[in-house]
């Protein structure tokens, strides 16, 4: 593709802390590449405000390769931007055109308090693990890969539950704040493989327990969460989930 | 098992929702199976004994409390849902995705269930109440007096106003359903790989053909519409 150089309008959300009120900010940036990433994009407005004496953007980001789960900015209304499958540190700014104007916010939700502009606090996701999303047993040096048989497909559906990296855009994105494909992906690729087996009823309740503590809300079964997510996780996960969550409850957990 | 904090959790609440909605679902498929007599030849006297029938029987009038029950349920947790989870973000989007990551009525069930609801109570005071408490009157058929409830829907849809009311009700009911009948198999977890597309199916079927029967009857009685089918009843 044609490498092009664009002048944009971003409207920013600012917000000094989660205590205060926060509001937009509009700034226009000049020369943006077409092959930047949409965060190298801030990084360069980022040095301008530095430069000028201003306080910078600040935003969550790691890796910058689409696997860290911190980047977590809705961009015009969608979380992670408007390309399919993608985290903000992999959308690229070919995804616009000269004269755009941007809206960029963060991730809103009660259980999602803002740090700072564009940061949230996700740590209710690690308090929803911690309440039961691994296997408590000391697993001792690798084994080999085959030792213990795995049905293809449990192995394949587990594996594609695994590749959530937890960055919380299904909760941005669900129109009820629902955590429910994040849970359901952490449940599923652990109920689905045999290590996950001994502790499987007691997992899923504790986890939604916590998950309800946290305030997320409930799921309605609108699938933006699917559409949005970076790492394309099912919606089947969460049928999974349900049906986890009613088998420990029936069975006496 | 634990069925308060079952029934207290989100995915209990969701479940309450999904069986519920599956009862009133079962129910429109009898309702619409019974008032389908209004199409046919013969349709005052089928009808009249039809309704009669569902009006008298002890185990459908037994049944008939579940419903109210059921609606009840699927009303009252439906609103408590929808506040809870308008209350989970504080802070609005100033953007939203729109129709671009999920469907209109898959966010509107609470005003589509609204609409079905101030339907459900016009639909009520007009059918129901004159059935069981009064205001009918009456038809004789081999020397047995029935209620003329036939007699009280012609009148009743000689008003087009009438009439595209329960039309609109219909639409309501239509999205309503075509978002609540594979959301209950989701909410049920019968959802898989393997099912999904047949439950999507069956989900879209059911909330176009039930819908359109029941819109159907108001018309056909306001223009006085009759299928000729001869000996074809629908009466058990």
């Amino acid at each position: 593709m044609q490498h092009y150089s664009m002048n944009l309008t971003l409207k920013v959300w600012r917000q000094k802390n989660k205590n205060t009120a926060g509001s937009f900010e509009t700034y226009p940036v000049q020369g943006i590449s077409s092959e930047m990433s949409f965060l190298e994009m801030i990084d360069v407005l980022n040095e301008r405000l530095i430069k000028e004496g201003g306080d910078p953007i600040a935003f969550d980001h790691d890796c910058r390769e689409g696997i860290c789960g911190m980047c977590s900015m809705v961009i015009d209304g969608r979380p992670h931007g408007p390309w399919k499958g993608t985290t903000t540190c992999q959308l690229h700014m070919r995804a616009f055109k000269d004269g755009d104007v941007i809206t960029i916010e963060p991730f809103r939700a009660n259980s999602f308090p803002v740090v700072k502009d564009l940061m949230v606090d996700r740590s209710a996701f690690d308090r929803v693990i911690q309440a039961g999303g691994y296997v408590s047993v000391n697993t001792g040096n690798a084994v080999d890969g085959n030792a213990i048989p795995i049905q293809k497909d449990k192995a394949d559906h587990s594996f594609a539950a695994a590749a959530c990296i937890g960055c919380g855009a299904c909760v941005a994105a669900c129109k009820n704040a629902s955590a429910m494909l994040f849970v359901s992906a952490k449940i599923s690729h652990l109920a689905l493989l045999p290590q996950g087996g001994p502790e499987r009823k007691q997992r899923v309740v504790s986890m939604i327990t916590q998950m309800d503590k946290e305030g997320f809300g409930s799921c309605t079964n609108t699938y933006a969460c699917e559409a949005e997510c970076p790492k394309e996780i099912s919606v089947l996960n969460i049928a999974r989930l349900n049906r986890e969550y009613l088998g420990a409850n029936l069975s006496g957990n | 098992m634990n069925s308060s904090k079952l029934f207290n959790s989100s995915i209990g609440k969701k479940i309450v929702m999904a069986l519920t909605g599956i009862f009133l679902v079962v129910f429109l498929v009898v309702h619409c199976y019974v008032n389908a007599n209004v199409f046919f030849s013969d349709a005052e006297e089928n009808f009249n004994r039809a309704a009669h029938f569902m009006g008298t029987n002890l185990l459908i009038r037994v049944t008939e409390i579940g419903l109210f029950a059921g609606f009840i349920l699927h009303i009252v947790q439906g609103y408590k849902l929808e506040l809870q989870n308008r209350s989970t973000r504080k802070s609005k989007y100033a953007v939203t995705a729109g129709n671009k990551t999920s469907k209109w009525y898959s966010r509107s069930m609470a005003l589509l269930g609204t609409l079905i609801l101030l339907f459900l109570i016009i639909h009520l005071a007009h059918f129901w109440v004159p059935s069981r408490f009064g205001g009918l009157t009456e038809i004789e058929y081999d020397g047995k007096s029935y209620h003329n409830l036939y007699l009280e829907m012609k009148n009743i849809f000689a008003e087009p106003w009438v009439v595209i009311v329960y039309v609109l009700g219909c639409f309501s009911l239509g999205w309503h359903l075509l978002h609540g009948v594979q959301s209950a198999a989701q909410t049920m977890g019968w959802t898989s790989s393997n099912y999904l597309p047949l439950i999507k199916n069956i989900g879209f079927a059911f909330s176009f053909i039930i819908p359109l029967i029941f819109a159907l009857m108001p018309i056909f009685m306001h223009f006085d519409w009759v299928l000729n089918t001869g000996a074809l009843t629908l009466l058990f």
